[in-house]
């Protein structure tokens, strides 16, 4: 019997747990006027980035991805959207209207900066009235999607805020939610463990093509030394982390001990399979990752750190869980779920697995993450090769 | 059973993490399994930083360093039992 939460159901029958009205650039250069709009309007958010100009290929369709999938997301009530030209605009605004939720277009060519934010302004403004007034009904917890990803790592993680995200999994997963985790390059040295988790043949095929393409297209076509002296980063080695390898198999307990991934995604892509779990291929740089799920349409995320990775995203709560006690003593203003008891012997896992869901409940309904409180809005587009 | 300084995930692992701060050399640790919470002890060589790891054996060149019962890498320089491992003696096997 799955737990309830009060949160929002929307046109599409998804479930969100924030109500956002989003000002949406669909280029760089459109950045200034949904700032103008997010400032007028009180109750909106834009969503700066820096990327839409001359992108083709596949790299375009991933940037279309990413800006629809933002726009769909149940966490966003409605969407104004804010472009240089009309073309594309439009692309993105009838990728969000087949959620069914209001969404209007607006380009700037021809009209200007100040002509294109008064017209914004105004739809924006009737937006806020009207997701203002949405009430948050009761929903179950099996309605939620919630993505996982780690930062900061370092070896307290793979003992006890990683595998507190893998008893999560391990309990929530059979009661109906989707789940996600990714990180392509930091589950080099646990590939063979990612693999023998696939729920069926086709995903771990799935899954090993996409590792295997960024083992052949980043690391040994751009490499330097060990992962160009990225992997692990300086934080992980501070941290005691010596490998990738080692890092690779605390990131894997995040999935637990007996949940397998239905799918592997490609980044920012819907699941289509049906509950579950699933893999998608993302950066392990933090920012780049949330957003990628986010788009991909998960409503919260649940982020283990050793050394204290700050990361929040701007439209989807992120929940940090830390086992470091020194993390705890520091930083303890960025910590949602402490889990420090486990290293002492005074904490099980499983019971660190039910604080984590106490606090996913908590926030479904509306508590602030301390990244929302602090104002941590990482959006972060992930950008495939150089623009034409 | 007082709280543990070292934790090891696997009965097959060469190394452990110190999860304690400001662990001095000298220290005899406390040290837990976590596979079965089954505990031994060990002196500690080196002043070691929490999340840092400490040899459970000792160890030659080339030899294979375990953790979570897996390969997490190989064995640059000699290391004596109870003494700090990190990237000063231990390197991945990738790339």
């Amino acid at each position: 019997m799955s737990q309830k939460i009060m949160a929002y159901r929307r046109e599409n029958g998804r479930v969100g747990v924030r109500n956002h009205v989003v000002i949406l650039p669909l280029d760089d250069i459109s950045n200034a006027a949904c700032e103008s709009v997010a400032n007028n309007i009180k109750g909106t958010m834009a969503l700066p980035h820096a990327y839409g100009r001359l992108q083709f290929g596949e790299d375009l369709d991933l940037h279309f991805r990413t800006m629809i999938g933002t726009g769909s997301n149940p966490n966003v009530a409605a969407v104004v959207v804010i472009g240089i030209e009309p073309e594309w605009t439009k692309v993105v605004v009838d990728g969000i209207a087949e959620t069914g939720k209001p969404v209007t277009g607006l380009s700037i060519e021809q009209n200007g900066d100040i002509a294109t934010v008064a017209a914004a302004s105004r739809v924006a403004k009737e937006y806020v009235h009207w997701a203002t007034e949405l009430m948050r009904e009761e929903c179950d917890v099996s309605d939620l999607w919630i993505s996982t990803k780690c930062g900061e790592s370092d070896t307290t993680t793979g003992l006890s805020s990683c595998p507190t995200v893998g008893n999560m999994y391990d309990k929530l997963l059979p009661e109906g939610i989707y789940g996600c985790f990714g990180e392509t390059s930091e589950i080099t040295g646990a590939e063979h463990l990612c693999e023998a988790r696939a729920a069926n043949p086709e995903a771990a095929a799935k899954f090993k093509t996409i590792w295997q393409a960024y083992q052949d297209d980043v690391i040994d076509a751009h490499k330097t030394s060990d992962l160009s002296d990225s992997q692990p980063t300086k934080g992980n080695i501070l941290g005691g982390l010596t490998t990738i390898e080692e890092k690779a198999l605390g990131n894997l307990e995040k999935i637990g001990r007996t949940s397998t991934y239905v799918d592997a995604l490609g980044p920012a892509e819907e699941p289509k399979k049906g509950k579950g779990l699933y893999f998608m291929d993302t950066s392990s740089a933090a920012a780049e990752c949330v957003t990628l799920m986010a788009a991909a349409g998960y409503v919260m995320h649940t982020f283990p750190t050793g050394q204290g990775n700050v990361i929040g995203n701007p439209i989807v709560p992120v929940i940090k869980i830390t086992g470091n006690p020194r993390t705890v003593r520091t930083m303890s203003e960025h910590v949602d779920v402490d889990v420090s008891g486990i290293l002492r012997r005074e904490m099980t896992i499983s019971q660190a697995g039910d604080s984590l869901i106490e606090m996913i409940v908590r926030t479904a309904n509306g508590r602030h993450t301390a990244a929302e409180a602090l104002g941590h809005r990482e959006f972060v587009m992930t950008k495939l090769y150089r623009s034409a | 059973m007082s709280i543990p300084h070292l934790l090891v995930h696997d009965h097959k692992d060469n190394v452990g993490v110190v999860v304690v701060e400001e662990l001095k050399a000298g220290t005899n640790m406390t040290c837990v399994v976590t596979h079965d919470d089954s505990d031994f002890e060990l002196e500690s060589r080196h002043d070691v930083p929490i999340g840092h790891k400490v040899a459970l054996a000792d160890l030659d060149v080339g030899d294979t360093i375990f953790k979570y019962g897996e390969d997490i890498g190989k064995v640059v320089a000699p290391i004596k039992k109870g003494e700090h491992v990190h990237v000063h003696n231990v390197k991945t096997k990738r790339w």
